[in-house]
């Protein structure tokens, strides 16, 4: 892990309160998989931010963050310029195993701020073979995005919950419409949606993506953690997380 | 310059060390920089037997500050004595156990099992985010007096107390582990906060109350050291929202011998050895040519504080 000030080169509006973020620098040699996250310095606020890696390209070092305003911190980002340096510090966490995917097919679930981190993980998995059919919910329409990039990457199923876009309802309302067959599914969203994807589909490997607010985001502080039912009886989403298989953790 | 301070049980080579729940057990932190840097380490608190801790979230963020209820999360102290004393043993310096406990009896419990194992033991009667036990034996004199006393008992290591801001009378908290037997004092731990979230008219943190940490907190801090340094003849070792090694030097003229840096490592991973690398210069810009020169530095004319006493 690296703590390094990196380059925007890119900043931009997405969806509503919605902002993709590209940043230059060195710590992108450094990512393993799909799924991990960057905690992000804002000037003036205390405490880090977490954002998961929507994307990233090893050749010219660079990483592409899409975040929502949520609170004032994520506000006084969305100020930053092209040009502009921020303190980086990551690639936290595991992602999703991309090289152990080895079915033919994946089916990609993801629900709102949760999608982002689910693009690269669905781009690696093409890359290697795996066909991917996705599952992308959103609030409205105004709030959908990255829905054209994951159309290039195979077939796309929307849902809204006011239904201005897409199905009306939530993703789980799309699952019965998937008629591909896959083996394995990947998943990111608030622990009430994974937990509903994970009950709808017991019999299928799963890989979900969790989010919680952090302290340190390096596993030091334990504000993130989530039960499990190993031995040890938690995991820290920061360090044991974001991406775990599903029946390692407890929803609730 | 001669930045070294002895202290009961502590032979530090620089007066500054990580505070206890906010570097875990070293290993995360020791991806960054070589730990053998630090001049000790306060591991996270160690129960009778593993806990949980308190409902997600557990952190929110305030103006220059943190609040946090973790509640004492911890993997038990047979746990920590197995699985986490061996790895900081690698990095030779001194080692200190935050002790915590529901019971007299559990605090003695985890103090007389880890202290074969250590250099010291910093006596948790402070946490303020356990509802049992915990701050209760830190805000009652007779409390504090009666856990210190049987701890240090057991303990064949220097106990320092950590001291609760959550007082009126800070004064008689430190007189009553003094005279209890304390070693030192380890001084302050979190003061209780809150945050509500208009969207949900709820807490934010799901514990309802956290402890408040940060650059919040260090005047509370400060005055109360400068308070309790007067008092006590045991050393201090001082915590609360320190940045930067001016903010150290502050401390060190309050009347703390050494000090301990908490939420700031959450914010830059690499404060602990950024300030002990700063410190020399910073102590020689001042006019000091070693720590201990600057400890109590702030007393050579009497200044009045109001002591509040209940």
């Amino acid at each position: 892990m690296k703590n390094e000030r990196m380059t925007i080169l890119r900043h931009e509006k997405v969806a509503r309160d919605t902002h993709l973020l590209m940043l230059q620098g060195d710590l992108v040699q450094d990512i393993a998989d799909p799924g991990q996250f960057v905690h992000v310095k804002i000037e003036g606020f205390y405490l880090r931010r977490p954002i998961s890696i929507a994307d990233y390209d090893s050749k010219n070092d660079t990483v592409t963050l899409i975040y929502k305003i949520m609170g004032d911190g994520t506000k006084a980002l969305t100020r930053s310029q092209i040009g502009e340096r921020v303190d980086v510090l990551g690639p936290g966490g595991q992602g999703f195993p991309t090289a152990r995917i080895h079915g033919d097919h994946a089916l990609i679930i993801g629900g709102g701020i949760g999608v982002p981190p689910l693009y690269s993980a669905a781009k690696i998995l093409k890359e290697n073979g795996v066909a991917v059919t996705s599952i992308l919910g959103f609030r409205s329409r105004e709030d959908a995005f990255l829905l054209d990039e994951f159309r290039a990457l195979g077939k796309v199923h929307v849902t809204t919950e006011d239904g201005s876009l897409g199905r009306s309802g939530r993703v789980t309302d799309a699952l019965p419409h998937v008629k591909e067959n896959y083996q394995h599914y990947l998943s990111c969203g608030p622990t009430v949606m994974l937990k509903a994807v994970a009950d709808h589909l017991p019999d299928k490997e799963g890989y979900l993506s969790m989010e919680e607010r952090m302290g340190c985001g390096i596993g030091a502080c334990f504000a993130c953690v989530v039960e499990s039912k190993d031995e040890k009886g938690y995991k820290r989403i920061c360090c044991d997380g974001p991406v775990f298989k599903a029946g390692e953790v407890v929803l609730s | 310059m001669n930045v070294s301070v002895n202290l009961p049980g502590l032979n530090l080579k620089n007066p500054v060390m990580p505070a206890s729940g906010c570097f875990a057990f070293g290993k995360e932190f020791a991806q960054f920089y070589d730990l053998s840097n630090l001049g000790a380490v306060i591991m996270k608190a160690a129960t009778k037997e593993r806990r949980f801790g308190n409902g997600t979230p557990r952190v929110a963020e305030t103006a220059s500050g943190m609040l946090n209820a973790i509640g004492l999360q911890n993997p038990g102290v047979e746990s920590i004595i197995t699985d986490e004393i061996p790895f900081l043993k690698n990095y030779h310096l001194p080692i200190i156990a935050n002790v915590a406990g529901s019971t007299v009896e559990e605090y003695v419990e985890v103090a007389e099992k880890i202290s074969p194992h250590v250099d010291a033991i910093e006596l948790n009667i402070s946490c303020p985010n356990v509802k049992e036990g915990g701050v209760q034996f830190g805000t009652d004199p007779a409390l504090a007096k009666e856990v210190t006393r049987d701890v240090v008992e057991v303990s064949n290591i220097p106990v320092y107390v950590k001291l609760s801001p959550n007082v009126t009378d800070i004064v008689g908290m430190a007189l009553a582990a003094e005279e209890a037997g304390a070693s030192g004092l380890s001084m302050i731990n979190t003061l209780t906060g809150m945050r509500i979230d208009p969207k949900t008219r709820k807490p934010v943190i799901a514990n309802g109350t956290g402890g408040l940490s940060g650059a919040a907190i260090k005047p509370i801090s400060i005055r109360m050291i400068h308070q309790v340094y007067q008092a006590v003849t045991i050393p201090i070792i001082g915590m609360g929202g320190i940045e930067s090694a001016e903010d150290v030097l502050e401390y060190l003229l309050a009347g703390a011998s050494a000090v301990a840096i908490g939420s700031a490592n959450f914010k830059n991973p690499f404060i602990c050895k950024e300030i002990i690398e700063e410190l020399p210069a910073v102590l020689a810009r001042y006019g000091f040519s070693s720590v201990k020169e600057a400890i109590g530095g702030a007393h050579h004319e009497k200044v009045e504080t109001p002591v509040l006493r209940s």
